[in-house]
C-alpha cells in the first residue's frame, strides 16, 4: 500500500487543479459580471455552472487549425509547455502535512524554475505563428517575464532568510507563530506583483493585448491549443496564488477547520484577488511595465532583503 | 537511480550533437534547452539539488530565453538557414572534430585507468554551497561581480542614445510623439473653449 500512496496523491493532484482550471472559467466570468454590474454565463445548469461543461465541447470540438506558414513542431510544441511546467510546479506545493508529491529541499527554487521555464511557451508560440502580432507579443512577453522574475526570486529570499529553508513544508512550519506577511509585507506586495506579471495577467497582458495585437501570441491559434493555453493560464494563477498562500499566509495553517480546507480558502481568496485586478486596473504602456521593473520594484526587492538580513542578524 | 543517470546523460549527449548539426537556429536552440534541461537532471541524481535549480533558472530559463529574444528580434527565416547550409560543409567539421576525438580518447583513458568513477552520494545542501562562496571562494566571487558589473556599464553606455532624447523631451513621451508622430489632434483641440 506504501507505494500506491504517492500515486494517489498525483492522481488528486491532477484531478483538483484541472477541474479547478476549468471551473475558474465559469467564476472569472461571473465575478467580473458581478463587479461590473451584470450577470455573466447564469442559463445553463444550476448558476450556469454548465457552461464549464458547454465550454470544453466547444474547445473540443473546433476545428484545429495550424496555419500553412507556422513552424508547424514548434507550434504544436508551445501550447504543451505551459500546462506541463504549470502542473509539474504543483508537484512542490504541500496541500496538508503530509500531502505533497515531492517534498524537495530546493521547493521554493523549483517553483521558480518551472515559472522561468514556462516563457518558452508564450515565446515559441509568438515566433512559431510567424505573424507580425504573434511575434511581437512573444517579444513583448520574454521582455516581461524576463524582467519580472528577476525581482519575483529576490522578494522571496526574504521568506528564505526567516525561515532558513528553501522546503515549502518547513516554511510553512516556520509560520505558526506569525504569518510572513507581517514581517515580509514589501515582499508580499512585490511578489504579488511578480506574480501577476509572471502569469500574464491583466494589468500586465500586454504580450496578448487585444487592442493592439489582436491577442498578441495566441492569435492563430484555435480548438484546444487554444484551450490549453487557456487552461494554462488558470493553473499559472491558482499555482501563485497558492504560492502567496504558502509563503506569507501560513499555508494550511489555521484554527478549527480541516488543513487541506483552510489552504484552498486561503488559496480561492487570492485567486479571487487575481479577477478583482482584472476588473479593477487599466493596462500600463509597455516602457511604465518595464520602466517600473526595473527602476522601483527591483531595488525595492533588494532593499527588502538587504534590510531583512540585517535584522535577522541583528536579532540572532 | 545509475538507470535515470545515464539515461539523462544520454539525452544530453544526444541534444548537444542535434543543436550542433541543426541549420534552423530555433530549433537548434531548443535542442540546447532540452539539452540543459538533461544536464540539470544529471545533476539532481549525482548530489547536487541546488546546482540542478540553478541551471534551470539561470541557464535555461534566463539565458537561452535571452538567446531566443535576439533571434526573435533578428528574425531570421529561410535565407539564413540557406547560409547556414553553405556554411557547414565537411570541412568545416574537420577541425573541431579532430580536437573533440583527441578530448574523447582522453576522457576514456581517465576512466578506465582510474578504475572505479562511483559518484559521490553525498547530497551538497544550498547552505554548503553559500558557505564556501562566501568563505574560500570569495575573491572569485568579488572577481564575477566585477565582470558583471564591467557589462553593466558596458550595456548602460551602449544604451545611452535614448537617455539624450529623454532628456530633450523630458520623461513623458507625449512631447516626443508630437514632434516624430507631428500628431495633428491634441487633447480636447477638438472642443471649443466657449461651447453652447
Amino acid at each position: 500500500m506504501m507505494s500506491l500512496y504517492p500515486l494517489l496523491i498525483i492522481a488528486v493532484v491532477l484531478f483538483v487543479i484541472l477541474n479547478l482550471a476549468a471551473g475558474l472559467i465559469w467564476v472569472e466570468r461571473r465575478l467580473l459580471a458581478l463587479w461590473q454590474d451584470r450577470y455573466g454565463p447564469n442559463r445553463v445548469g444550476p448558476f450556469g455552472l454548465g457552461q464549464v461543461l458547454a465550454d470544453s465541447v466547444k474547445l473540443f470540438t473546433k476545428e484545429d487549425w495550424i496555419p500553412p506558414f507556422a513552424d508547424r513542431a514548434v507550434f504544436v510544441l508551445a501550447p504543451g509547455i505551459i500546462v506541463a511546467t504549470a502542473l509539474l510546479s504543483f508537484a512542490v506545493v504541500p496541500f496538508a502535512p503530509g500531502f505533497v508529491v515531492a517534498d524537495l529541499n530546493i521547493g521554493l527554487l523549483f517553483l521558480l524554475a518551472m515559472s522561468s521555464l514556462g516563457v518558452y511557451s508564450v515565446v515559441l508560440a509568438g515566433w512559431a505563428s510567424n505573424n507580425k502580432y504573434s511575434l511581437l507579443g512573444g517579444i513583448r512577453a520574454s521582455a516581461q517575464m524576463l524582467s519580472y522574475e528577476v525581482f519575483m526570486g529576490l522578494s522571496l529570499l526574504g521568506v528564505v532568510i526567516l525561515a532558513g529553508s528553501f522546503r515549502l513544508t518547513d516554511i510553512v512550519e516556520a509560520q505558526r507563530k506569525v504569518w510572513f506577511v507581517i514581517p515580509q509585507f514589501a515582499g508580499f506586495v512585490l511578489f504579488l506583483i511578480a506574480g501577476v506579471a509572471e502569469t500574464r495577467r491583466l494589468p500586465f497582458d500586454l504580450a496578448e493585448a487585444e487592442s493592439e495585437l489582436i491577442a498578441g501570441f495566441h492569435s492563430e491559434y484555435s480548438g484546444m491549443k487554444f484551450g490549453m493555453f487557456f487552461v494554462g493560464e488558470y493553473i499559472g494563477v491558482t499555482l501563485i496564488s497558492a504560492a502567496i498562500a504558502l509563503l506569507y499566509f501560513g499555508g494550511w495553517l489555521g484554527p478549527i477547520l480541516p488543513s487541506a480546507l483552510w489552504f484552498a480558502i486561503k488559496t480561492l481568496a487570492f485567486i479571487c484577488l487575481f479577477i478583482l485586478l482584472r476588473a479593477g486596473l487599466p493596462r500600463p504602456r509597455f516602457d511604465q511595465l518595464m520602466l517600473w521593473g526595473w527602476k522601483y520594484l527591483l531595488p525595492l526587492s533588494l532593499l527588502n532583503l538587504l534590510v531583512t538580513g540585517a535584522v535577522v542578524l541583528a536579532l540572532s | 537511480m545509475l538507470i535515470a543517470f545515464y539515461f539523462a546523460a544520454l539525452i544530453a549527449v544526444l541534444t548537444t550533437a542535434i543543436a550542433i548539426t541543426r541549420r534552423h537556429a530555433v530549433h537548434a536552440l531548443l535542442y540546447l534547452i532540452v539539452s540543459l534541461l538533461a544536464v540539470a537532471v544529471v545533476f539532481y541524481i549525482i548530489g547536487a539539488p541546488f546546482l540542478a535549480a540553478l541551471e534551470l533558472i539561470i541557464d535555461a530559463g534566463a539565458i537561452m530565453v535571452l538567446f531566443l529574444f535576439v533571434i526573435m528580434m533578428l528574425n531570421i527565416g529561410e535565407r539564413a538557414t540557406e547560409v547556414e547550409t553553405t556554411w557547414l560543409k565537411p570541412a568545416v567539421w574537420a577541425g573541431p572534430s579532430a580536437l573533440a576525438t583527441v578530448l574523447i580518447a582522453e576522457l576514456i583513458l581517465v576512466a578506465v585507468t582510474s578504475g572505479s568513477s562511483a559518484a559521490p552520494m553525498h547530497v551538497v545542501t544550498p547552505k554548503e554551497i553559500g558557505v564556501s562562496l562566501f568563505g574560500p571562494y570569495a575573491i572569485a566571487v568579488e572577481l564575477v561581480s566585477l565582470l558583471l558589473m564591467a557589462g553593466l556599464v558596458g550595456a548602460y553606455h551602449l544604451g545611452r542614445r535614448a537617455v539624450r532624447e529623454e532628456e530633450q523631451f523630458g520623461t513623458g513621451t507625449d512631447a516626443r510623439r508630437a514632434v516624430f508622430g507631428r500628431d495633428a489632434v491634441h487633447a480636447g483641440s477638438d472642443r471649443t473653449s466657449h461651447a453652447a
